[in-house]
């Protein structure tokens, strides 16, 4: 038998003690109340008790007064407990603009984990301490969850679409990752470790490995499925030009636009017909089932290091209006 | 021995016999026997997988049956818990038993549409058994897509489908419910005369007639995309994972108050008789009944934090999730203010009763702790849920529903239970119940999530004291099952109003006639009124 009887988790993340601390005030809040309710009910059954099978106690007359103190202070505590959790998971839910991003993707039971410089983990996530890391995932098959329980970070990993989540390790150590959503037979065996690292040690880490870049994968893959025949870098394709569109504000056709965040390219991947660009037709095959999510991954990043056009980032630009694009005829 | 007393008198359970004069009776209280007989079957079949689940947890590795059993296991023990023993619990039984006593009626308002929901419960209980049966399924209680329209080789069309049907039998309950509320009082019965009991069967039905068919909708979009391949949920096929998500919890949050509120009804009926006083703040309990029915559907994306829905959304149903627990807190409140200058029996029912606030109390501060956003993403998913909701459920609900049964057998059947042996289980329910569920917070907060068939080493304290625990608890839970039974024969012959309370149903024999009175009663003061408990007692204090 274990021989540890832990009572709390570790604190390894910023915001780790930060949601301890709203458990202390929980705890406190419900202490009391526990405390209150069990004492008075054995006060009162204690004091009150039965002397008699005969006795008619005399009935106590209800008060409004009452009633709307113990509706009101209980209330006001509850909205500390929602603003408190709120301001917390605003913080969770909202990445900092520095942090490196390693791309995560969930399948019927393992953890595959891709760092940008190319290294490829299963099951085991290493991270510099005391830096932002991002994480953006996708799920090849059924919901996943990523939780990190002494980071108390938890998202789940849905397929077909990204979800993000953020932590930043404040000490090194070697961390439960769990998989929070059953997901199937071997749910439990969906697990891993994240490794906290110095980040000279990380430096080490990342150098040992020898795998090109994530973009440098993408780009071979980009000409292997023959992408650039159609996205030719100079807009002389039968599909937009490529090049800057990350992060732009794309025209679609039939009116709006889109934001061209790494969501949008997935889909335009998988999905072509979904978000077609103005002055396109939607005459792309769809991916979907001959490349995989790390595949994906990949192009994302070659196209994000496509790196900026000139003159970008006007709002409401279009990224691709290019001369020579066949016209649409919708 | 005193069989011939009982049986002097003409009353439901002796004016036919035979196996026909059951299955085709149209008398709510046979009704609601038979649905005391198939649940207690259900709730030993539910409480059987929980202790295989609790035994493989005894050591981290999964040694004692394969995954694939373990989650079959959970998955069935949460079916059954929840469809077939937790909804229809306390207003099939003791509601249907009771509310039309307590309101002066002679039945409900459909007799024949109330037999009609005991076999849809029977035939959507089989098709979950035959699910089981036939190999089991393996989705978790909540058959979160796309895993269980795509990816599950189990019998999942079979068990949704039993679930699909026996929602009609709730669906029916509730509406029967409130017809005869509405349309079958006896004179002089308004509405704030009612007991809250009824008041809270009341909500409880509005809930089933609203909730239920949205579920009941789902799973019929779970077979299309299962069995005809249409696109609604895998995204594969073009469809949305996490829409499952809100309809799924559109319906079962609020069964989250299908399931509890006939339990705090039977609480406010123990309290009060145990106290002999009116229930503190009668207005606010009813109101807050119906309160919660109608917050109770507002807040179903707090089961979704994590899920990718919006961060605004997120905030929205962290919100309103507070605005739900305010009438529960009332009700704690008004319960235990109750007993303040009362004349406070111990009786068995009592002290489930206190059993139940005391827990329910600790459930519902938790729901605090699960609804704050910033703690949710924490510990949803992990034990720490697992065990608030057991708190409210088993803490609660079937705390609730032992102590009601304890409170009304002697009505139910003519016989008192023994008061030694109830009082022992109760402790000892009591006892179990928190060595069972209490580590189960640490459990969680330290981060050992749900459904797991195994788990890391230093987990393995905390679950042996749970293991240990749920021991205790089925002890308590088989002792009740074989005294009462035993009562049906030798218990002592009860009496019309063994209690001294007040509530139409004590003013009937025991066992009531088939037609509940003989003479239809009057009804001149307000529900709670002892003064007027002829001759039993004399003012004190």
């Amino acid at each position: 038998m274990g021989t540890r009887l832990p009572l709390f988790p570790e604190q390894a993340s910023t915001i780790s003690a930060e949601v301890d601390h709203l458990l202390y005030f929980l705890m406190a809040v419900s202490i009391f109340f526990t405390l209150l309710i069990f004492g008075a009910i054995f006060y009162f059954a204690i004091k009150y008790r039965r002397r008699s099978e005969q006795e008619l106690p005399h009935s106590v007359h209800t008060g409004w007064t009452l009633e709307i103190v113990w509706s009101v202070i209980p209330f006001g505590l509850t909205m500390i407990m929602f603003g408190w959790g709120a301001s917390i998971f605003f913080r969770e839910s909202r990445p900092p603009d520095n942090a490196m991003q390693i791309y995560a993707v969930g399948k019927q039971w393992m953890w595959k984990l891709q760092h940008m410089e190319g290294q490829r983990e299963i099951n085991e996530l290493h991270i510099p301490i005391n830096r932002p890391v991002k994480l953006l995932m996708t799920s090849e098959d059924v919901i996943h969850s990523f939780y990190v329980p002494d980071f108390r970070t938890k998202q789940d990993v849905v397929p077909g679409r990204y979800t993000t989540t953020w932590f930043e390790a404040t000490k090194p150590g070697k961390y439960h990752l769990f998989c929070a959503e059953y997901c199937g037979t071997n749910h439990s065996g969906m697990i891993g470790w994240v490794y906290a690292m110095e980040p000279q040690k990380y430096q080490e880490w990342l150098n040992g490995g020898a795998a090109g870049s994530l973009s440098a994968a993408g780009g071979a893959l980009f000409e292997d499925l023959a992408c650039n025949n159609c996205h030719k870098p100079d807009g002389n394709g039968r599909g937009p030009s490529l090049v800057g569109v990350f992060g732009s504000t794309v025209k679609l056709a039939g009116g709006g636009t889109v934001r061209a965040d790494e969501g949008y390219i997935r889909e335009s991947i998988l999905n072509p017909a979904a978000k077609v660009v103005e002055g396109y037709m939607a005459d792309m095959p769809t991916f979907q089932g001959l490349i995989t999510e790390e595949n994906v991954v990949q192009l994302i990043e070659y196209i994000k290091s496509l790196g900026p056009r000139p003159g970008q980032g006007q709002p409401g630009q279009a990224a691709p209006a290019i001369a020579g694009s066949i016209p649409s005829n919708r | 021995m005193n069989t011939a007393a009982v049986q002097e008198r003409t009353n439901y359970l002796n004016e036919s016999y035979g196996l026909k004069s059951w299955l085709l009776t149209k008398d709510h209280k046979r009704i609601a026997v038979l649905y005391f007989i198939t649940i207690s079957v259900f709730f030993a079949m539910g409480g059987v997988f929980a202790s295989l689940i609790r035994t493989e947890l005894l050591t981290p590795p999964g040694d004692l049956v394969s995954s694939e059993t373990y989650n079959k296991l959970f998955t069935m023990h949460g079916v059954i818990m929840v469809f077939f023993f937790l909804i229809p619990s306390v207003p099939a039984t003791m509601g249907n038993f009771f509310l039309p006593i307590m309101i002066g009626a002679r039945d409900l308002a459909f007799p024949r549409i109330n037999l009609l929901s005991w076999y849809l419960l029977i035939v959507g209980g089989a098709l979950a058994i035959f699910a089981m049966v036939a190999g089991g399924v393996d989705t978790g209680w909540t058959f979160y897509t796309p895993y269980s329209t795509t990816y599950s080789n189990s019998y999942v069309i079979a068990t949704a489908l039993g679930i699909f049907v026996a929602g009609f039998s709730s669906i029916l309950t509730g509406l029967n419910f409130i017809v005869t509320v509405h349309r079958m009082r006896a004179p002089g019965m308004t509405w704030f005369r009612m007991p809250l009991f009824v008041w809270a069967n009341y909500a409880t039905g509005v809930i089933q007639v609203l909730g239920t068919p949205v579920i009941a909708v789902t799973l019929v979009l779970v077979f299309c995309e299962r069995v005809f391949h249409i696109g609604i949920f895998d995204p594969a096929l073009g469809g949305d994972p996490v829409l499952f998500q809100h309809l799924f919890w559109f319906y079962s949050h609020p069964a989250v108050y299908i399931m509890v509120l006939p339990a705090m009804g039977v609480i406010s009926e123990l309290v009060s008789t145990f106290s002999r006083k009116p229930v503190f703040g009668y207005g606010f309990v009813a109101f807050s009944s119906m309160a919660i029915a109608v917050i109770g559907f507002l807040v179903w994306g707090h089961h979704l934090f994590v899920s990718g829905q919006s961060l605004y959304a997120g905030l929205v149903f962290s919100f309103l999730s507070y605005f739900v627990a305010i009438p529960s807190a009332i009700k704690v409140f008004n319960w235990t203010a109750t007993l303040y200058k009362g004349s406070i029996s111990y009786a068995t029912p009592m002290l489930y009763a206190f059993g139940f606030i005391g827990l329910f109390t600790i459930g519902g501060l938790t729901g605090l702790f699960v609804a704050s956003l910033g703690m949710d993403v924490h510990v949803t998913d992990t034990y720490f849920v697992i065990a608030h909701f057991h708190y409210v459920m088993v803490g609660g609900t079937i705390m609730a529903y032992l102590g009601g049964v304890h409170y009304w057998w002697p009505k139910m059947t003519g016989r008192m239970y023994p008061e030694g042996w109830a009082k022992l289980s109760a402790l000892i329910v009591f006892i179990g119940f928190n060595l069972t569920f209490f580590p189960q917070f640490i459990l969680g907060y330290l981060g050992m999530p749900r459904r797991y068939h195994a788990y890391p080493d230093e987990f393995q304290v905390l679950h042996v004291l749970s293991t240990a625990g749920a021991s205790v608890l089925a002890v308590g839970y088989l002792m009740p099952a074989i005294y009462l039974f035993w009562s049906l024969r030798y218990g002592e012959v009860a009496g019309a109003n063994p209690w001294g309370a007040p509530g139409l149903e004590w003013q009937t024999a025991s066992p009531p006639p088939t037609h509940n009175f003989d003479k239809i009663p009057v009804v001149t003061q307000e529900a709670y009124d002892f003064s007027k408990v002829a001759g039993e007692v004399i003012e004190v204090g």
